[in-house]
């Protein structure tokens, strides 16, 4: 009798341990994004205090650290929207083409092959994809268009189309796979075949979560930082020209943070003002995408 | 057994996935405007059996078959044979109401459709849901969502769907087995009306249903045919013992 009180005394004592430890685990990701939200909302703030909000955001010059300094990001957004443009381009119907041949269309044996290889394609260190765009995409580029500069947007995105591709495949191939069966066997028993099932029942059925994918996808491209300031340059440039040299905020931060600006000053309190907003922008897309994939739950359930 | 006006003959039909064989050197004729019920133990194989006859096994790997199953005096798999059309001229209803997450409208329509039907596609609808016994109750709502309908009104509107393709044979699946005492009976008078037009050869685990539905029973057993005949003779004096016992719930 003794003996049984005492076990599930320490089995008790056990459980809270355990039950700790785990709290503390959430406790530390929930601490580290106040910390960091913290950090960027104070040091944004004092920022903002000498930069009024409008010229930061519709200023078109983006010059913090030569005078006279002019802080319009514009340049930089056009740079970054450049990027997640140009890869969306590539990544997302590439990305959708390619689960759909996945799930509808390969055998078994062509999946267990392509899968592996897209997991490898999104374990490549970020600043790879980098050296590879520089050294391979940017030359052929000028092969077939001298006038293209050395640093590049165009490079730049395809890259980073690549390095997103893998996650489009993957999660739209899930969501594609998550249509019930019967929905499929349904749409076969009517006579259809693998293309009229896929365009009209597999992928509308399928839609808020290929949606959600881009969403998450398009998020990933615009915090892209390594490959991007690699192939991209460092030339704040309010342009659509894919092929002359741009910047993107998370290469202006990048820039900064390793050069010699001095901590405490304006100039080094713009990169929490462009990281604050690149924040912001990513924040609100994986909102969005929670938002739409649990939509999209409910209507099967 | 010999039936007077075949549609489906099957000829010593082996059904395997991967090494294990599932059905068991078949051989059954299906009459043209008769209701077949095949009847037997789960997992005896009736499901595999109906799903070969309109290659909705295809999709599975591990699945092959060797023997014939003759449809219109044509090898349904042979090499000429395209399953598409095939589909289209057999159809199938399963065991849990499947309609598409679209309108009850586009529910029918779509089939036909993409079979590129000319016709009038309201006529097509109207037909069809009256055809499934659907039609009053869901004319006023024609484009809402099929996911709205109660569980017996999707089983029909697959079974309205089903129809709109016009197709020679109706395969279906323990077609009421997830649907209440009275959805259920409402399927069951529908099959009987359906008799007239169509062929249909379903399965089902519900002896009274076999009974009160079928002209004719075939009663599988651990992948064999064991009994195949007129559903009153099976049902009142069966010649085989293992069938006798099976429809007087000695096993199974
Ligand atoms: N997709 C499949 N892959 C492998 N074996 C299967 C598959 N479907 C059914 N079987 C096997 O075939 C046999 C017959 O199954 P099934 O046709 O579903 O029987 P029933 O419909 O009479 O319950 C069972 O032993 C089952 O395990
Ligand atoms: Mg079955």
């Amino acid at each position: 009798m003794f003996f049984r009180f005492s076990h599930s005394l320490s089995m008790k004592i056990k459980e809270r341990v355990i039950k700790s430890i785990l709290a503390l685990s959430a406790f530390i990701s929930i601490v580290t994004t106040l910390a960091i939200i913290g950090v960027l909302g104070r040091e944004s703030f004092t920022f903002f205090l000498t930069v009024p909000v409008t010229d930061f955001l519709f200023g078109t010059h983006w010059e913090p650290l030569l005078e006279p300094k002019s802080f319009g990001i514009l340049p930089l957004m056009a740079g970054t929207l450049l990027i997640v443009i140009g890869s969306g381009m590539i990544a997302l119907p590439v990305g959708l083409l390619t689960a759909i041949y996945l799930s509808e269309y390969a055998s078994n044996r062509t999946r267990e092959i392509i899968k592996p290889i897209l997991e490898i394609l999104a374990g490549i260190p970020t600043v790879v994809y980098g050296y590879f765009a520089l050294t391979f995409i940017t030359p052929v580029i000028r092969i077939v268009l001298p006038q293209t500069q050395i640093f590049n947007g165009l490079s730049a995105s395809i890259v980073v189309g690549i390095m997103i591709l893998p996650m489009v495949a993957s999660l739209c191939d899930d969501a594609i796979r998550s249509v019930p069966v019967t929905l499929r066997q349904g749409g076969y028993a009517l006579g259809a075949t693998p293309y009229e099932l896929t365009k009209s029942v597999t992928v509308p059925a399928a839609f808020s979560g290929i949606i959600a994918s881009f969403v998450l996808a398009i998020s990933r491209a615009f915090g892209e930082t390594m490959a991007v300031t690699l192939a991209a340059g460092a030339t704040p440039n309010l342009t659509l020209n894919p092929l002359e040299s741009i910047q993107t905020m998370t290469a202006y931060i990048v820039q900064v943070s390793l050069g010699d600006t001095p901590a405490g000053g304006i100039e080094y309190q713009t990169i929490f003002a462009v990281g604050g907003l690149l924040f912001i922008i990513t924040l609100i897309m994986n909102i969005a995408a929670n938002w739409i994939m649990n939509h999209y739950r409910e209507v099967y359930e | 057994m010999v039936v007077n006006n075949p549609v489906l003959k099957i000829h010593n039909l082996n059904i395997r996935y991967g090494d294990s064989l599932a059905v068991k050197n078949c051989s059954v004729e299906i009459e043209k405007n008769k209701v077949t019920a095949i009847i037997g133990p789960s997992g005896c194989g009736k499901s595999t059996f109906l799903r070969t006859l309109n290659r909705m096994n295809d999709f599975i790997d591990s699945f092959s078959l060797d023997g014939q199953i003759l449809f219109d005096g044509v090898d349904i798999y042979d090499r000429q044979s395209d399953p598409v059309d095939i589909r289209r001229r057999i159809g199938m209803v399963f065991q849990k109401p499947n309609p598409f997450p679209k309108t009850i409208y586009k529910n029918i329509t779509w089939g036909p459709h993409i079979n590129g039907y000319k016709g009038n596609f309201d006529n097509l609808v109207e037909g069809s849901l009256k055809g499934a016994a659907l039609w009053d109750e869901v004319k006023d709502r024609l484009n809402e969502s099929a996911l709205s309908l109660s569980g017996g009104q999707q089983q029909r509107l697959c079974i309205a769907r089903c129809i709109a393709m016009q197709p020679e044979v109706i395969l279906m699946d323990e077609p009421a087995s997830a649907l209440d005492p009275k959805s259920t009976a409402h399927i069951e008078e529908l099959i009987t009306k359906l008799r007239k037009d169509y062929t249909i050869v379903i399965v089902t685990h519900n002896m009274q249903q076999a009974a009160r539905v079928s002209d004719y029973t075939l009663f599988l057993y651990e992948g064999e045919l064991i009994e195949y005949g007129i559903t009153k003779n099976i049902f009142t004096k069966p010649d085989n013992q293992q069938t006798e016992d099976y429809i007087t719930g000695r096993f199974g």
